[in-house]
């Protein structure tokens, strides 16, 4: 009797083959394998924003020549906006795997209060001088200057709509209209169509009767409404004909007509300026590379090539000096269009984000 | 050389092999199903939240009887709490969960918590300086708010779900739940009235022919479900290829409107889901032999008469199956309504996603969790009451 031949014999007394014993051997691998997601690597550097053809941008002007100038990896999501995406985020503690995020005014603020961001230190991100006044704050700098505005296809409407009452006027300009999903910047569009002045927007939505009354204006549109929630989706939804205007951000609406031959036009009246931030999120494990970032995102060689991509505007002051005319002209941040419109009111939404977000679910489920 | 002595322990070990061959699959499920299933279920009766925040409040609170205002130590000690959220910055958290109760408290716990003097030692009569801060801390309302949502256990969340809690939106998930129900039922009746012929043309044509459809059926389940959604969205959407057809043979003049409704919803799904209600009809169908419908005739049955009295009771397993399958399936259904219904068309896991992700109000999110799986479970349990277990035939 070979030895090999005994080892066989003992283990077929036992009940066990060599058959079962690999098995066994498998499982075990297969169960360790399982386990490994639980182990915390480490990460590179990600950075978040709203994806789609600004995100592209962004990469192009900002996030590509950072990569080459410093050589840091650097790893890139997008998302659609909302301060529950980021409680949970860093609520997520380690398995959270995002480090700097584009967030909207109110998000910035909110989160700040709650401790979901990192605090900024101005100097290492080259200073607050750097900026429009008062734009950097205790956890952001500013990202991107945008302003919330209404496109239509100009081959469609030779005359189109001036006012958010036109865009409520379904029969003098048929089809459906595209919003963005949520109470926020649809509740003002509803006010402004209902008559209210764009200085009184903000006070009539801070009572009760205010709110009431736009969500009472909201439904003479309901049936007519589509919501959009990513960015990506409202010069898709324009650009299919299935809806005959929609709102947007304004600078993909330009995108749209240069990359698709497009007509769309922009209804500047009642436009809703927005400045974005970059924020740390909290318990980054990437902060000083993260800090590296916001400080390059900062430099005027930088932000200057902004607006003339998209036709978005800038928070550094010495490149918003140096755009050309041409360029500023056509920005949410001209004299012009900032008269035509109105400017977020952040306090507003900080205070009334929730509540609001929560009725207007309800709201629209109905 | 095997005794009678030790056969017994053969058997033993035989057991403790079958037992380790199976332990992984069973740590498995413990670990990724039972466990965070359990943690689910207990996340909508949890509410810990603001005892974390505001313990003083909360341990002030505990002898409270509940009526008029509580005593100055309440006082002082919601306003020491909170200005040690403020400073933690945890106030957020009893802000939301406070918010449950009334929506306006929400505001009044984060604006005093940021209007509260940072040096509490100046602080000398607490009453006064919150009700300064927020007049509704002048209230009883909100003290009997925070006495109830002093936990460990608590029902608020699953009766805003079941709409007990009152208020001019209470009833929205239970709309939704019905709602629910009704998509996925519509999807399961669209579902098996089209698997029927489909199976029995499988069952019924050659070994290739066979395996071709089998091919053309399973095809679809091996692309992702958004990628489905999506193409139904290009195929339906107003200036779509459907629309498109129609309106070049001159069958209709204005492009219908089929997405970003029931309809678009209804489509995909019936779509998405139909594979798994052909494969057990056409199972039974199968075995099935034909002759039996050959006697049924022979003997004098009509068509009709034989496919209703000998054909369909036996592939009633079939039905049952598949019709249970997709049901369960489409109850729980997110990207496809989400891609072509309106808002009037989300489903629970809409909500479910909604609350989890965006209000963070995870304690309604487990409670609508938990009662899609509790209503899937009794009515799993009211149909095998009905059709019978051997009969479901899964």
């Amino acid at each position: 009797m070979t030895p090999e031949m005994h080892y066989e014999t003992i283990n077929q007394e036992r009940g066990i083959t060599m058959k079962t014993r690999t098995a066994i051997l498998h499982s075990a691998l297969l169960a360790s394998v399982l386990a490994l997601p639980g182990v915390a690597v480490a990460r590179d550097l990600t950075v978040v924003s709203a994806g789609g053809i600004f995100q592209d941008a962004q990469r192009e002007v900002y996030f590509d020549p950072f990569r080459k100038e410093t050589g840091i990896p650097l790893a890139e999501d997008s998302w659609d906006g909302g301060i529950g995406v980021l409680r949970t985020k860093v609520g997520a503690g380690e398995a959270n795997n995002w480090d700097v995020v584009e967030v909207e005014a109110e998000e910035e603020a909110l989160g700040c209060e709650e401790g979901l961001f990192e605090t900024i230190d101005p100097p290492t991100v080259g200073g607050a001088e750097r900026y429009i006044a008062g734009s950097v704050t205790e956890c952001g700098v500013p990202a991107n200057i945008f302003s919330i505005v209404l496109a239509y296809d100009g081959a469609v409407f030779k005359d189109g709509p001036k006012t958010w009452a036109d865009v409520w006027d379904t029969k003098k300009y048929p089809g459906k209209r595209a919003f963005r999903n949520g109470p926020k910047f649809t509740l003002e569009a509803a006010l402004m169509a209902d008559g209210v002045a764009a200085a009184d927007v903000y006070k009539t939505l801070g009572t009760p009767e205010g709110v009431d009354r736009a969500f009472k204006k909201l439904d003479e549109l309901k049936s007519d409404i589509v919501w959009w929630s990513s960015g990506n989706q409202p010069m898709q939804l324009l650009g299919s004909g299935e809806v005959a205007m929609t709102t947007s951000y304004n600078g993909r609406i330009r995108g749209a007509n240069a990359e698709n031959k497009r007509d769309f036009k922009i209804m500047w009246s009642g436009n809703i300026l927005n400045i974005d931030s970059w924020v740390i999120l909290k318990g980054s494990p990437n902060k000083d590379n993260a800090v590296k970032l916001l400080e390059y995102l900062g430099r005027t060689d930088r932000q200057v090539e902004w607006p003339a991509k998209l036709g978005y505007g800038v928070g550094s002051v010495a490149a918003q000096a140096a755009l050309p005319a041409d360029v500023a002209t056509t920005l949410p941040t001209s004299p012009e269009h900032i008269a035509a419109g109105i400017t977020v009111d952040a306090d507003f939404w900080v205070q009334n984000i929730d509540a609001l977000n929560e009725r207007f679910t309800a709201w629209a489920a109905k | 050389m095997t005794t009678e002595k030790h056969r017994p322990r053969r058997a033993l070990s035989a057991n403790a092999v079958g037992i380790a061959l199976v332990a992984p699959l069973a740590l498995f499920l413990l670990a990724t199903f039972f466990i965070p299933l359990g943690g689910m279920l207990f996340l909508s009766v949890d509410d810990r939240e603001l005892g974390k925040v505001m313990p003083g409040t909360v341990a002030a609170l505990a002898d409270w009887d509940g009526a008029g205002l509580p005593g100055p130590a309440a006082f002082e000690a919601a306003g020491r709490d909170l200005v040690e959220a403020r400073k933690a910055k945890i106030a957020g958290t009893a802000a939301r969960r406070l918010g449950y109760e009334a929506s306006a408290w929400r505001t009044t716990i984060q604006s005093t918590a940021r209007a509260l003097p940072r040096d509490i030692a100046a602080v000398t009569d607490w009453k006064s300086t919150l009700i300064a801060a927020d007049d509704a801390w002048g209230k009883p309302d909100i003290w009997q708010a925070l006495a109830r949502a002093r936990g460990p256990l608590t029902d608020v969340y699953l009766s805003s779900a079941l709409g007990l809690q009152g208020g001019q939106d209470s009833t929205l998930y239970v709309n939704v739940l019905a709602r629910t129900f009704v998509i996925a039922l519509s999807a399961t009746a669209i579902c098996i009235l089209l698997a029927l012929p489909a199976a029995y043309l499988l069952a019924s044509v050659g070994p290739i022919t066979a395996n071709l459809l089998m091919m053309a059926l399973l095809l679809p389940l091996w692309t992702s479900v958004l990628v489905r959604s999506t193409s139904w969205l290009v195929i339906l959407q107003k200036n779509g290829i459907f629309n498109q057809v129609l309106i070049s043979l001159n069958i209709i003049d204005t492009p219908l409107e089929l997405v970003y409704n029931r309809i678009g919803v209804l489509v995909a799904l019936t779509h998405i889901l139909l594979p798994y209600a052909v494969l057990p009809l056409y199972a039974s169908m199968k075995a099935l032999p034909r002759s039996q419908m050959q006697a049924a005739r022979s003997l004098g049955a009509g068509p009709l008469n034989s496919f209703f009295r000998i054909y369909l009771p036996q592939i009633v397993p079939g039905i049952s199956a598949g019709g249970l399958l997709v049901f369960i399936l489409a109850l729980g259904y997110y990207i496809t309504p989400l891609l072509l219904g309106g808002q009037g068309d989300q489903m629970l896991p809409f909500y479910i996603a909604y609350n989890t992700l965006q209000a963070l109000n995870w304690g309604l999110a487990a409670a609508l969790a938990s009662i899609l799986l509790i209503a899937t479970v009794i009515l799993y349990a009211l149909y095998v009451r009905l059709v019978g277990v051997q009969r479901v035939g899964v």
